[in-house]
C-alpha cells in the first residue's frame, strides 16, 4: 500500500500524465497547436531572458507580469482605503446600510470591464483606466465583508464598551476593528483573486505592457505557445497571490493567534 | 448603616413596544432601596424581568417611568461606578486575561495611575481570583470558571461603586459555582463592594445575599417579597447546611417560587 505522502504525489503526477497525453493527442489533431515538449521548451526560452526590454512592444515576461501586477495593487490599495471605511460606516450605522445596500446590490454584479469604455473616455490613458477597474473590482467584497465583521461583533462586546465609557474611536480599534479584521482580509483575498482575473482581460482590450495584452499579442502573432505559457504563468501567480493573502490574513487573526 | 439608601429604585416601569402599537409591560412599579456593602440578590422565573432590572440599573437599557439613584444622582448611561459581570463574561478574545483587565483600568484608572502602579493594580485583581499563573493566557485557553473569574476581576478592577452579575455562575457546573460563590464572598469582605446578583438559584441566593428579592412572573413583573437572610459572615456552605435560618430562608424562597407563584413550563 502507498502511504498517503506518496498518494499526495503520485496522484497529481498520474493525472498529468494524462493531461499531456490528452493534449498531445489535441496537438497532433489541430495544426499548428503546440505539442507539450515545444511549449515546454519555449518556457525555458521565456524565463532565460524575463526582463529584457527592447522597447514598449517587446519586453520580457517579467516586466510584462510586473505591470500586470502594479497595475492590480495600485486598484487594490485604493479599493482597500475607500472599502475598509465605507464598510466600517455601513456596519454601524444601520442608516448608512439603508443609503448605500441598494447601490451595492445594483453596482456589485455589473463586471469591472463594463465600466473600462466609460473610464477610458473620462481617463483617457490606459494605465489609469485599468487601474480604475481594477479598483471597481476590488471594492465589493471589500465593503461587504467589512460590513459583515463590523455586524458580527457580538452585543457583549459593545456592552463591555458602553460600561467602560469608551469613545467612539476607541470602540472602533478596540472591539470593532479586532472582530472585524479577518473579515476585512477574506474581502481582500477575495478581492485580490478576482482582480487578478479581470486584469487580464482589461489589458487584452487597453493594449500596452501586461500579461493580458502579452497574450493576445501572441494570438496575433500565431505564436500560440506562449498564449500556453500565460495561461500557466498566470495561474502559478495567482496561486502565489492567494497563498500569501492566506498567511497575512492568518496573522492578523486572533482566533489562529490565542490558540497556540 | 446609614438610614439613607445607597442605589435607589424608584417606582420604576420597562415596557418594550413591541410594534404595531402594542407593547410589552415587563417590569411595573419597582422599588427598591439597597445600602452600602449589602449583597442583594434578584431571583425569579424566567421571564420575570430580573436580568432586565440589572440592565436599567447599568443603563445599558432606558427606563420607561421612574428614577434609579446612585447616591442621589440619576442613572441615564452605562458607566463604570456600576461594573457588570456579564453572563457569559464577555472578556476579548484576542486579549490575554491581563490585557483584558488592563485595558479596563487604564480607561477608567489611566489618568490617575503611572503605568507601574497600573500594572500594580491590575496584578492585585489577577491574584484576587488566583489567576496569577494564567496572566498570558488567551480566554480561549482557560476554563469557563476562569474565564468568570476574570469577568470578576476586570469587574473589580475599575473600582465601582456597584458590582452587577447577571446570572454570573449560570453556565458553569456546580462543583465551579460552588468555588466561585467562594470566591465573590471572601472578595466582597475585603472589598466593601455593593453587589446586585441576578440568579434562578435558590442555595446560592441564600448564601451569597443579605437580602433576596423575589420577583413576580411577568408580564408586569414586581417585587412580591423581600427576604432578610440573617446570617453571619463569613458564611461557610458546610456549617449552614443545617443551620435553622438557612433553612427557612431557603424554604421562603422555595415556597414564593413554587407555591404562590408557580410558573408552568413554557
Amino acid at each position: 500500500m502507498v502511504s498517503k505522502y506518496s498518494n499526495a504525489v503520485l496522484l497529481p503526477l498520474l493525472l498529468f500524465g494524462i493531461v499531456i497525453a490528452i493534449w498531445s493527442a489535441i496537438s497532433a489533431q489541430i495544426p499548428g497547436f503546440p505539442p507539450p515538449s515545444e511549449v515546454w521548451s519555449e518556457l525555458l526560452v521565456v524565463l532565460s531572458d524575463p526582463f529584457y526590454n527592447n522597447g514598449a512592444g517587446d519586453q520580457g515576461i517579467a516586466l510584462q507580469l510586473g505591470n500586470s501586477l502594479a497595475r492590480v495593487f495600485g486598484g487594490f490599495a485604493l479599493a482597500i482605503a475607500v472599502g475598509v471605511p465605507v464598510g466600517l460606516l455601513i456596519g454601524m450605522s444601520k442608516n448608512a446600510y439603508t443609503a448605500f445596500n441598494p447601490y451595492i446590490q445594483i453596482l456589485k454584479p455589473v463586471s469591472p470591464l463594463a465600466w473600462l469604455p466609460l473610464a477610458l473616455f473620462v481617463f483617457k490613458e490606459v494605465n489609469t483606466t485599468a487601474i480604475f477597474v481594477i479598483f471597481v473590482t476590488s471594492i465589493w467584497p471589500i465593503i461587504i465583508n467589512t460590513a459583515l465583521g463590523v455586524r458580527s461583533v457580538s452585543e457583549d462586546y459593545l456592552n463591555v464598551a458602553r460600561v467602560l465609557q469608551l469613545s467612539p474611536f476607541e470602540r472602533v480599534f478596540q472591539i470593532i476593528l479586532p472582530v472585524a479584521v479577518p473579515f476585512i482580509f477574506t474581502g481582500m483575498r477575495l478581492s485580490l483573486g478576482i482582480a487578478w482575473l479581470v486584469i487580464v482581460a482589461a489589458e487584452m482590450l487597453t493594449g500596452g505592457v501586461g500579461i493580458g495584452f502579452w497574450i493576445w499579442d501572441e494570438y496575433n502573432n500565431l505564436n500560440y505557445s506562449h498564449i500556453i505559457i500565460g495561461i500557466i504563468l498566470i495561474g502559478v501567480i495567482g496561486y502565489i497571490l492567494d497563498a500569501a493573502m492566506g498567511l497575512i490574513a492568518d496573522f492578523f487573526d486572533y482566533r489562529k493567534r490565542g490558540l497556540k | 448603616m446609614s438610614a439613607k439608601p445607597f442605589l435607589k429604585i424608584d417606582h420604576v416601569d420597562k415596557i418594550f413596544p413591541l410594534g404595531g402599537g402594542k407593547e410589552y409591560v415587563a417590569l411595573r412599579d419597582v422599588q427598591l432601596d439597597i445600602k452600602e456593602n449589602e449583597i442583594v440578590s434578584i431571583i425569579g422565573h424566567s421571564g420575570c424581568g430580573k436580568s432586565t432590572i440589572l440592565n436599567l440599573i447599568a443603563g445599558l437599557d432606558t427606563i420607561s417611568n421612574g428614577t434609579i439613584l446612585l447616591e442621589d444622582k440619576h442613572i441615564l448611561a452605562p458607566g463604570p461606578e456600576r461594573a457588570v459581570v456579564f453572563q457569559n463574561h464577555s472578556l476579548l478574545p484576542w486579549l490575554s486575561v491581563y490585557q483584558n483587565i488592563e485595558m479596563a483600568v487604564r480607561k477608567v484608572l489611566g489618568e490617575e495611575l503611572s503605568s507601574s502602579e497600573i500594572r500594580d493594580h491590575v496584578m492585585k485583581y489577577i491574584q484576587m481570583v488566583n489567576l496569577d499563573h494564567a496572566k498570558d493566557k488567551y480566554p480561549g485557553e482557560i476554563s469557563g470558571g476562569m474565564k468568570q473569574r476574570v469577568g470578576i476581576a476586570r469587574a473589580l478592577s475599575i473600582e465601582p461603586k456597584v458590582l452587577l452579575m447577571d446570572e454570573p455562575f449560570g453556565a458553569l457546573d456546580s462543583l465551579t459555582r460552588a468555588n466561585l460563590q467562594d470566591h465573590l464572598m471572601r472578595i466582597q469582605m475585603q472589598t466593601g463592594n455593593t453587589v446586585v446578583i441576578i440568579t434562578h438559584d435558590v442555595d446560592e441566593a441564600v448564601l451569597l445575599s443579605d437580602r433576596v428579592i423575589m420577583m413576580t412572573n411577568g408580564p408586569e413583573a414586581t417585587i412580591g417579597e423581600i427576604l432578610e437572610v440573617n446570617l453571619p459572615r463569613p458564611r461557610n456552605r458546610l456549617e449552614l447546611q443545617h443551620n435553622p435560618e438557612y433553612l427557612r430562608c431557603r424554604g421562603a424562597i422555595i415556597e414564593f417560587l413554587y407555591s404562590k407563584f408557580a410558573k408552568e413550563d413554557e
